[in-house]
């Protein structure tokens, strides 16, 4: 065990690009929740997966592929929506991943960084790119805030007055691409796929508002990520599955019923 | 004479085809009309035609120059599980909490999942009532009421309403005689 690797300079740049993108990603997980797409958001980080190893077969940098592998997904996802829809792009995401694992020895290591998480080796670009997904879904979040609720509570009340939500509903789709694509080229599939599905489960459990569910959420995430941060670089671990174990964990000391997940 | 809100001439609406109509009526601000017919009449579907809802096959919805509608829908989504207060709710759709009954008013901190099933039916009828909207289009409000919601929405519908036009489907004959200003019936 070496606890004092957290206090190395080194990891000070990963360690706030994943901050940013724990506190990011449990806001997008408590609409996605709302909604009854939460299982879309392991889509986008399967597909992210997928087109960061295809853009770094192809020689382009991996966020780029990742970020529109999962803008395609998004669109997909807004075109068809049918829950569907999610569980095609997961396959095809997954099998196109394996195979270029298989076929190609670069991708071989890339694909496991993708899916333990690479977050050690993230660097001032990761951070700049989560800085500015911070700096624009926060405040678009808090636009479509109202459109995404009446979705859910009201749904024909945009129609009723002669307005289409269908624009603003794929615009949340493109953001919630983007910001789990940016997790997965940093975090790792399963661990951004985490963070946007357990937060949001304690705080619909115990947020007394919706508004304070919002806070409660990304309190949780940049909580259960720190701690996850700290367990694996002091233990030597891989980050990813050290962040899943540590967020199923929290759920279970919540004592939230699983039948009602 | 008041204004008149709506001018419907031989309505005919369904989904796949036609399944309700037709159905003529004139509406004017402060009437509120009554739809009554059996089951199966297709009251529900030529309500939502008014805004949109369902396809039209036949006839023609003439409306006012910028009329502003709220529909409250049968049937909601189950809110289980979902943090969100009285308060947030009545904010989407921008109902005020002004005149909501004594037993509810005090209760618009908690969550909706705190509520009573009468209870949050009710605030849900009081979103899409208590808006700023030229027409308001219920159906089946008194459904899932308690007697307490029904015997305050009866009031509240009964008592002059001069800005709005309001058309109500319900089954409950009892609502429809007491705060209908105008009832039209719909054949099966």
């Amino acid at each position: 065990m070496n606890f004092d690797l957290l206090l190395d300079p080194l990891f000070r740049v990963p360690f706030l690009t994943g901050l940013l993108l724990a506190a990011l990603l449990p806001l997008i997980g408590m609409y996605l929740r709302l909604r009854h797409e939460w299982l879309a958001a392991l889509a986008f980080a399967q597909m992210a997966s997928a087109g960061a190893l295809l853009a770094m077969v192809a020689g382009w940098p991996m966020i780029l592929g990742g970020v529109l592998a999962a803008l395609v997904a998004a669109l997909a996802k807004g075109l068809m929506a049918r829950a569907g829809a999610y569980a095609l792009m997961m396959l095809l995401a997954w099998g196109g991943g394996v195979l270029l694992v298989a076929n190609h020895p670069l991708a071989e290591q890339a694909g496991h960084a993708l899916f333990d998480g690479q977050l050690y080796f993230t660097g001032d670009g990761h951070l700049l790119a989560a800085g500015i997904a911070c700096a624009v879904v926060v405040p678009l979040l808090s636009w479509l805030s109202r459109p995404l609720l009446l979705g859910r509570l009201f749904p024909e009340f945009y129609r009723a007055r002669g307005l289409d939500a269908r624009p603003r509903l794929m615009l949340f789709d493109l953001i919630a691409g983007l910001s789990v694509a940016l997790a997965t080229v940093s975090l790792g599939v399963m661990a951004a796929f985490a963070l946007v599905f357990v937060p949001p489960l304690v705080a619909y459990r115990f947020a007394r508002s919706w508004r304070a569910g919002m806070a409660l959420s990304a309190v949780i995430g940049m909580g259960g990520y720190s701690v996850s941060f700290a367990v694996s670089l002091g233990l030597d671990q891989p980050f990813g599955p050290v962040c899943a174990v540590v967020l199923v964990m929290l759920v279970a000391s919540a004592s939230l019923d699983p039948s009602r997940m | 004479m008041a204004e008149v809100l709506l001018r419907v001439t031989g309505l005919v609406a369904g989904y796949a085809a036609p399944v309700a109509g037709p159905l003529g009526f004139e509406l004017r601000r402060g009437e509120i009309l009554g739809l009554a017919g059996p089951n199966g009449a297709g009251k529900s579907t030529l309500l939502k035609a008014l805004w949109g809802g369902v396809r039209v096959f036949g006839g023609h919805i003439e409306k006012a120059p910028g009329l502003a509608i709220s529909h409250q829908a049968q049937g909601f989504d189950d809110l289980r599980g979902v943090p969100l207060t009285g308060r947030e709710l009545l904010g989407l759709t921008g109902a005020t909490p002004d005149g909501l009954p004594p037993w509810l008013a005090g209760r618009l901190g908690e969550r909706l999942d705190r509520l009573s099933g009468g209870q949050l039916q009710f605030l849900r009828l009081w979103a899409c009532l208590a808006v700023p909207a030229d027409l308001i289009l219920l159906d089946e409000p008194t459904n899932n009421l308690d007697r307490a919601g029904v015997a305050y929405l009866a009031d509240w519908l009964g008592r002059a309403h001069s800005g709005q036009g309001i058309v109500v489907v319900s089954h409950d004959h009892g609502l429809i005689d007491a705060v209908c200003t105008r009832v039209v019936e719909v054949g099966a």
